[in-house]
């Protein structure tokens, strides 16, 4: 099995409070892992570590056994990661077709002069639809993200961080905001495309969609990894269910 | 005729310099608010040229040059700058070029440079050289709105986190709009010097950063037909009312306050959002 990231003894404190403890992770190739755990836990945080946003004050992050560390998000990104976020950020002033098609175009987008001397949107167009519609937005591809609601704009993450064809997809609670038909849909889709080869790393709530598509889970409480393993063996250890009692009942 | 001549030659200048604003400010979205520098720059570049008995059409190139290297320089320094914060940069910057040309014997310190050689060129032809160029970068602006640059360019004025996200590296493209921008206030600088032959310290200062703000910002930002509009007439308001020309400060300040308040999307929006009711009302 080829790793395709590598999280090694991460730890990430904001002020007082330490969102990530000494977390160590490996994803693998093909991989499908669900990452959950209650609120607070830090699995935005880590994410947001494993994509540049946020400098953790130890360890380190490789991505197909090169350290990210020196490199900006869009390197990283440019790298082979691609991120939909959980508070959505569509750009306002431009259709949704437009919001994907921009990020289809990351081979016009990469030098400055090929943008420079490039007019035509079309392929990038095509591509954008094909994928929105994948995700379920199909009759809406001309509207303007503001208008939507947010079941639509979640999807809208879901669509660019798939345009950008990466080497690991990180999904942040991609299913929120989703009625429950919306949801196995896109949960469907996320399956189909870890089938096709896609490695994931999937944040989400929503369990029992988290336990039908993923075959592992990772969980992580209060900044501190809790278990990781076959997610059926998981779900039977006694402090993951205490965490989510305690965390959700 | 002379005078209707000198007023085209003012307003195409005018034109050209809120149109190299407007690829900085309007395109990306990053407030500038000295963009005079960059006009002093190309100004006392070619000037300086022209003095030394350099061909003035073969100014034109070095004043880009030196501007966009200029431009090169503050914008790399600005880029961990966000926003807000830009403004006052640039501002700095400007009152640092005045600070620094007034200093400077061999720019002729606080008296400025006067008897700039004449263009070698009729005074018609003149004018008719200064339209042509503003034209050629109204059409070059309106080329980058369609192309991919444009299109990051937009990504970046809505949000420049987002950019990133999706794998840009908006500094760079930033960066290469603060260059052309700047360069092609370096060109308006070398037309300008050579067509009021005189050129001070305060003919680059904050008043002009900001009129040519307030051209950018009532023509509506981003707007290659609106800023162009805007600036021919603003740049020749001036001349044409005395009273205009005493308070130009104090109005065009207002101007801008008051189109950022109420307007904030300049004549360019108020033009579409009346088309769009005219078609609304005629069926
Ligand atoms: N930028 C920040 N500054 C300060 N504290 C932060 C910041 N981001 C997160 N935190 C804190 O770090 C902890 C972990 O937050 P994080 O958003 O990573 O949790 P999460 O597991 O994603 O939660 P949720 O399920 O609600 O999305 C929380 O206590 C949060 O308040
Ligand atoms: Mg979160």
């Amino acid at each position: 099995m080829t790793p395709v990231l590598q999280i090694e003894n991460v730890t990430v404190r904001f002020g007082g409070v330490t969102a990530v403890h000494d977390v160590s992770l490996t994803i693998n190739v093909g991989e499908l892992v669900g990452f959950i755990g209650p609120n607070g836990a830090g699995k935005t945080t880590l994410m947001r570590v494993i994509t540049g946003i946020v400098k953790p004050q130890q360890g380190r992050v490789l991505l197909e056994g090169r350290d990210l560390a020196r490199k900006s998000i869009d390197a990283r990104v440019g790298a082979g990661l691609a991120l939909a976020q959980q508070i959505v950020q569509p750009l306002h002033d431009m259709s949704m077709l437009d919001n994907v098609a921009l990020s289809c175009g990351s081979r016009k987008t990469g030098r400055v002069i090929t943008a420079m001397l490039h007019t035509n949107r079309e392929p990038e167009r095509d591509k954008a639809r094909g994928l929105l519609e994948k995700v379920g937005l199909g009759n809406v591809v001309d509207a303007m993200p503001a208008t939507l609601p947010l079941g639509y704009l979640k999807r809208l993450e879901v669509a660019r961080a798939m345009a950008l064809e990466p080497k690991l997809l990180l999904l942040d609670e991609p299913l929120a905001g989703l009625n429950q038909a919306e949801a196995a849909g896109l949960a469907d889709l996320i399956l189909g495309l870890n089938k096709a080869g896609q490695t994931i790393l999937l944040i989400e709530h929503n369990l029992r969609e988290v336990l039908r598509i993923c075959p592992t889970l990772y969980v992580q409480d209060n900044g501190v990894p809790l278990a990781f393993g076959e997610a059926g063996e998981v779900m039977k250890n006694p402090d993951v269910r205490s965490a989510y009692l305690g965390g959700h009942a | 005729m002379a005078y209707e001549i000198t007023l085209a030659t003012t307003m195409a200048i005018s034109v050209l310099f809120a149109l190299s604003l407007n690829f900085i400010s309007g395109f990306c979205g990053q407030i500038s608010l000295g963009h005079a520098a960059f006009l002093g720059t190309g100004a006392y570049a070619s000037a300086t040229l022209t003095k030394a008995s350099v061909p003035f059409l073969l100014t034109l190139p070095a004043s880009a040059v030196i501007a966009g290297f200029f431009g090169f320089l503050i914008g790399l320094a600005s880029l961990r700058v966000r926003h807000d914060f830009l403004a006052i940069t640039t501002m700095g910057v400007g009152f640092l070029f005045v600070g620094v040309v007034r200093k400077q014997d061999f720019l002729g310190g606080e008296l400025g440079m006067a008897g700039i050689p004449s263009p070698d060129m009729s005074r018609e032809m003149f004018m008719v050289f200064c339209i042509f160029l503003a034209a050629v970068f109204a059409v070059f602006s309106l080329y980058i709105r369609r192309s991919w640059m444009g299109f990051v360019f937009d990504s970046i004025a809505d949000n420049e986190d987002v950019t990133r996200i999706l794998g840009i590296d908006a500094s760079r493209f930033k960066l290469a709009a603060f260059v052309i921008g700047t360069a092609g206030a370096g060109i308006a600088g070398a037309l300008y010097a050579h067509h009021f032959r005189y050129i001070g310290p305060d003919s680059f200062g904050f008043v002009q950063s900001v009129s040519v703000l307030a051209m950018v910002i009532v023509g509506g930002i981003g707007s290659v037909w609106g800023v162009a509009f805007a600036a021919a007439i603003l740049s020749v308001l001036p001349l044409l009312v005395q009273f205009v020309d005493d308070y130009k400060l104090l109005l065009y300040s207002a101007l801008l306050f008051a189109m950022m308040r109420f307007a904030p999307d300049g004549i360019a929006g108020i033009v579409r959002r009346s088309a769009a009711r005219f078609r609304r009302a005629t069926p």
